[in-house]
């Protein structure tokens, strides 16, 4: 099968890597270059564990052709934590917002994207902000709580 | 499998490309296409795609605006040219799919989606069809009433469509049952402009009332000359689910969709929340 080769900035480092014609952005992240942090729910739309950010903006990996990531600069959960948590990680956790954790890490993306842009959101905001991202165990109550918990210790503020 | 991209920098290209080969398949935002790939679906060998900076763009010319097919639903909420469209745009799936939905794709939505073509039939609006070097423009009820017969083969540059005649004439409901994203159980996109106190001129357009957006026009008949109230939108109540044939679905029934059907469209009229 043809491959193409696509580089982008993965996380703010340098990537490069073959893709096959046809993949999905989600494949290519976690096969060809390893970072497995972005998940596979369902390959259709409907779940949103796969969301990552393209350039700042929340997209659902599994739905956009590799190629097309060509020169952009995507954020994945992976990148989230520095030498600490990141506030939205230390909140989930503090809030037990996460129970199987699959959801985890396409919550989290959602919610950076709503913090880097709004970082005092109201709770619809917020709600909003995760209705693309399906989580069957927790009933989304701590998941919303620990976004508003992370705002208010100032996640949007810091510098990504 | 053996999949094939190719991208082409004009849109006309890639409309001939397309036209050449009856396994391609124009991508838009990928939503439906993707989706379509990672299932499997081996009739799709090839992608078709273009970088034309037209597609991108969202400009007003006197009362009309044009928006680009490769727009995405995000884009137009964001956009002060495309304000009116605004509703229907935020109530398309959640944010990562309104950044990735477009314009374009959104015209060849089945039930129980289409909600943004359905504001878009509601407006009389127009699609430019890419046709060698030049543009067909079709009405998109027409445009939507060829589709119904084939697959998409041609390739849309862009709609247009003309300013509604009043911020208030202009009205999108969609009833689901998930919320804040959801697919419809029914949406309706009403264009509602105002002579003296009583309509003139309704378009009325439903999603999920049957395989694709359609307009009403019994309910469009019922309401000429009638005032917005109890008394004067009884007609068009009556009239909310004539000769419609809506599916079922995992979403509702048709029994469903034909009760809740005027139940909206008299939220809508009398403009309740
Ligand atoms: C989780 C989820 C929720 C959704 N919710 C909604 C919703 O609430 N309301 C709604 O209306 N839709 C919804 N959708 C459906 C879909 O996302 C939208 O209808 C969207 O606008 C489709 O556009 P696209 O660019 O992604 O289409 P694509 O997948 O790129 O294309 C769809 C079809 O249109 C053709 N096409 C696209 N652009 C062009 C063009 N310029 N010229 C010719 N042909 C073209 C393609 O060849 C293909 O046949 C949802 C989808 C998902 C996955
Ligand atoms: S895996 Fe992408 S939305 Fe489910
Ligand atoms: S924690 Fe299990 S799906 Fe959300």
């Amino acid at each position: 099968m043809a491959r193409k080769p696509i580089q982008f900035r993965l996380n703010g480092k340098d990537e490069a890597v073959f893709v096959e014609e046809g993949q999905n952005l989600l494949d290519a992240l976690r096969r060809q270059v390893g970072d497995t942090s972005p998940k596979y729910g369902c390959g259709q739309g409907t779940c949103g564990a796969c969301t990552v950010l393209v350039d700042g903006e929340p997209r659902l990996s599994c739905l956009m052709l590799a190629e097309s990531a060509e020169g952009a600069s995507i954020e994945t959960t992976a990148g989230l934590a520095g030498a600490e948590l990141h506030p939205l990680q230390r909140a989930f956790l503090d809030g037990f917002a996460a129970q199987c954790g699959y959801c985890t890490s396409g919550m989290l993306m959602s919610a950076k994207a709503l913090l880097d842009r709004n970082p005092s959101p109201t709770r619809e905001q917020v709600v909003d902000a995760i209705s693309g991202n399906i989580c069957r165990c927790t009933g989304y109550e701590p998941i919303i709580d620990a976004i508003l918990d992370a705002a208010a210790r100032g996640a949007g503020r810091r510098s990504a | 499998m053996s999949l094939q991209v190719r991208t082409f920098p004009q849109l006309g290209e890639a409309a001939q490309a397309l036209a050449a080969d009856r396994g391609a398949r124009y991508l838009g935002g990928g939503t439906f296409v993707m989706r379509a790939i990672n299932e499997g679906d081996v009739s799709i060998t090839t992608i078709v795609r273009s970088t034309d900076p037209a597609l991108q763009q969202i400009r007003s010319d006197g009362d009309r605006i044009h928006i680009g097919a490769g727009v995405t639903m995000s884009q137009v909420a964001a956009s002060r040219d495309s304000d009116f469209l605004a509703a229907p745009a935020q109530s398309v799936g959640g944010p990562a799919v309104r950044n990735m939905a477009t314009v374009g794709g959104n015209l060849f939505a089945r039930s129980p989606y289409g909600d943004f073509t359905a504001a878009l039939l509601a407006l009389d609006a127009t699609v430019h069809v890419v046709e060698g070097a030049g543009r067909r423009e079709t009405p998109l009820e027409e445009f939507l009433r060829q589709g119904a017969q084939s697959e998409p083969r041609r390739v849309v540059a862009g709609v247009s469509v003309r300013r509604p005649h009043s911020r208030d004439a202009f009205r999108f409901r969609k009833l689901t049952r998930v919320k804040p994203a959801g697919a419809s159980v029914i949406a309706i996109a009403a264009h509602l402009p105002n002579a003296g106190g009583r309509v003139q001129g309704a378009r009325v357009a439903y999603v999920s009332m049957g395989p694709r957006p359609t307009r009403v026009q019994a309910v469009e008949r019922a309401l000429e000359g009638a005032t917005l109230d109890e008394s004067g939108i009884a007609g068009a109540l009556a009239a909310a689910t004539e000769g419609l044939d809506p599916p079922t679905d995992a979403i509702a029934s048709y029994w469903y969709r034909r009760e809740v059907a005027p139940a909206v469209l008299k939220r809508l009229l009398l403009g309740i929340q």
